[in-house]
């Protein structure tokens, strides 16, 4: 059945538009993080999903197995530097929440404009 | 060629990179900044000796550890990216030279290896996109001039930076991502990551639909990143709370290389190879140009900080270069990539003269620079220079590339006169915004209380007089900007009108 053989794509596009929800409509910047963090780990699925046959196994020569069926192995390298990225950034983030904290003592979007505007 | 002339696409990016964790380990802070701005100088050397390489015609190619492509990564510098090159590396040496007593009037004097070496960091990732032609590889030198990129907006001493850079985090790594999942869709679609065989291997499955939705993936998430109205709300204040020198640097270059990417993109891979694209292109992209020039402009004129009033003109000018591009024509992407170098000139030295301006004002809200011209008129002077170039003054820089994108909408016939129209409202609204600053600087009484305000310090002028002068020059002799941008029109247009 084509719909459930699209079980991964499905997974990726709702998890994408549940970080991406939290992102846009949470005021609370952990939550907007924590959102961000699950937006990018969809995109990981999208690569990891699109690189992997069924049946297939890591691209390891044997001797003896000449027919053997390999998964590509090329998107799980890249999102592995996509992960990287995703890390450096989570941390970042949670860096400047924390300043924020420091500097005005909430990590509440509207308290903050609140106190700026003052 | 000799054979480091060959190593000069990889040098351009390796040698910042190198550089930059050396920087950290770096006191006196003097010596970092000393570091940083020879290393900024050689990359400024580096990407002369690839622009001439460009005007000469060289194929500049460089395959990443001898793997052939498509294979291996491959590097390439054309004349549109030579030109950006010449944008990024000259506003970062320049934003150096001047900026050294404002980064110790802003940022702690054991803090600026660490700040400097995040500076250098920028300059190799942006360097890396500009020599990239590799799509997985540009989203990871944008990931690492981006990290760095935030680090240097936060590093400013006005807590409300935080904030600002926090929004500016958000919606980067959003531009980003949606970056990643469009290549994602590519390499499904063509199994290669490599800009040239994409190219030619999108041909085979460009009637399916995935292809599409990677352009429109692409599209939005670099138009984040290059703040294309209307999503450009993290810019303006990125740049106002920014520290004066890290604003020149960005100001003048970070939403550009976006762009580039965009437009190498939209162009060299989609549009020769998806039918109907450029009319989607144009029929999505001008009216937001328009209303980026026409919105962004109105704000301005009633902004009342001096930063954030740049700001909101950089965004504007993000809609020229739009337009210019949206055309589709080989005039209008001349035009387009012409403004890209005028508008760096410009904002360059503008904003040089903010940084002058901020050594020794109280503060940069236009109350505070009543009567700024009196004491200051050298500073003041190079302001009017960068704000005639913004404005498109005959003998200016900026005059080229205007009238380039008006000569080029007229080609359009009928609705071309509209586009006219909107570039004239644009700019006069310029000369009202730029006016007002002049108005308050030069006309206004300066508060009778004695005040200790000087000139500023003689190198920073210097340079500021240098990126001014250098408008007056590019405007009278505009060979350069146009050789290249031409060059780089024909490259991004191909086989199109």
């Amino acid at each position: 059945m084509n719909l459930l053989g699209l079980y991964n794509y499905w997974v990726f596009a709702v998890l994408l538009m549940i970080g991406f929800y939290a992102v846009v409509a949470k005021t609370n910047l952990i939550k907007k993080l924590m959102g961000l963090s699950l937006f990018q780990a969809a995109v990981f699925l999208l690569y990891i999903t699109m690189g992997k046959i069924s049946g297939g196994t890591a691209p390891i020569l044997q001797k003896g197995v000449d027919d053997a069926v390999f998964s590509n192995p090329l998107p799980q390298v890249l999102i592995l530097t996509a992960i990287v990225v995703g890390i450096s950034t989570t941390a970042l983030g949670l860096g400047i929440i924390v300043r924020i904290q420091e500097e005005y003592g909430s990590i509440d979007e509207e308290d903050i404009q609140e106190i700026d505007r003052r | 060629m000799t054979s480091l002339d060959t190593h000069l696409p990889v040098l351009q990016v390796v040698i910042p990179l190198l550089i930059a964790p050396l920087v950290t380990v770096l006191r006196p802070a003097r010596l970092a900044w000393a570091a940083t701005t020879g290393t900024s100088f050689m990359a400024l050397s580096i990407a002369v000796a690839l622009a001439a390489g460009a005007l000469r015609g060289d194929a500049q190619r460089y395959d990443v550890g001898a793997w052939a492509a498509p294979y291996g990564i491959e590097l390439a510098v054309d004349s549109f990216g030579a030109l950006l090159l010449l944008i990024l590396t000259g506003a970062s040496s320049l934003a150096l030279l001047a900026g050294r007593t404002s980064l110790d009037q802003q940022v702690e004097k054991g803090r600026q290896p660490l700040f400097l070496s995040a500076w250098l960091l920028v300059l190799a990732g942006l360097s890396g996109i500009l020599v990239s032609a590799d799509a997985f590889n540009i989203f990871v030198f944008m990931e690492i001039s981006s990290l760095a990129s935030y680090i240097l907006v936060a590093g400013g001493p006005n807590r409300r930076a935080m904030p600002a850079v926090f929004k500016y985090l958000m919606m980067g790594t959003i531009g980003a991502t949606f970056y990643l999942i469009g290549i994602g869709l590519v390499y499904m679609m063509t199994g290669t990551l490599n800009l040239a065989d994409i190219q030619v291997r999108i041909q085979d499955v460009s009637d399916l639909r995935p292809v599409l939705v990677a352009a429109g993936f692409i599209t939005i998430g670099l138009g984040l990143k290059a703040a294309v109205f209307p999503l450009h709300v993290w810019l303006p204040n990125a740049y106002s709370f920014a520290p004066h020198a890290a604003t020149v640097f960005l100001a003048a270059c970070a939403t550009k290389v976006a762009l580039y990417v965009l437009l190498s993109f939209d162009f060299v891979v989609f549009q020769q190879n998806l039918v109907g694209h450029e009319t989607q292109f144009a029929a999505f992209l001008m009216p937001l140009a328009v209303l980026g020039i026409l919105g962004a402009s109105a704000v301005a004129l009633f902004e009342p900080n001096l930063k954030r009033l740049l700001a909101f003109s950089s965004v504007a000018q993000v809609g020229y270069i739009l337009l210019g591009a949206s055309m589709i024509s080989l005039p209008g992407m001349t035009a387009s990539l012409m403004h890209m170098f005028n508008h760096a000139l410009a904002k360059g030295a503008l904003f040089l003269a903010v940084m002058c301006l901020a050594t020794r004002m109280p503060g940069l809200d236009l109350e505070d620079l009543a009567g700024a011209a009196k004491r200051m008129p050298l500073t003041m002077a190079a302001f009017v220079v960068g704000g005639l170039s913004l404005i498109g003054i005959p003998g200016t820089a900026g005059f080229t590339s205007k009238w380039y994108l008006i000569s080029a909408s007229l080609e359009l016939g009928g609705g071309g006169w509209l586009l006219v129209g909107v570039i004239v409202i644009g700019s006069l609204m310029a000369v009202a915004y730029i006016w007002r600053i002049i108005e308050t600087a030069w006309f206004q009484e300066p508060p009778s209380s004695p005040s200790d305000v000087r000139e500023a310090p003689a190198l920073m002028l210097a340079v500021t007089w240098l990126a001014a002068l250098a408008n007056i020059y590019f405007g009278l002799s505009p060979w350069l900007q146009t050789t290249l941008a031409s060059g780089g029109a024909r490259m991004l247009l191909g086989e199109l009108p």
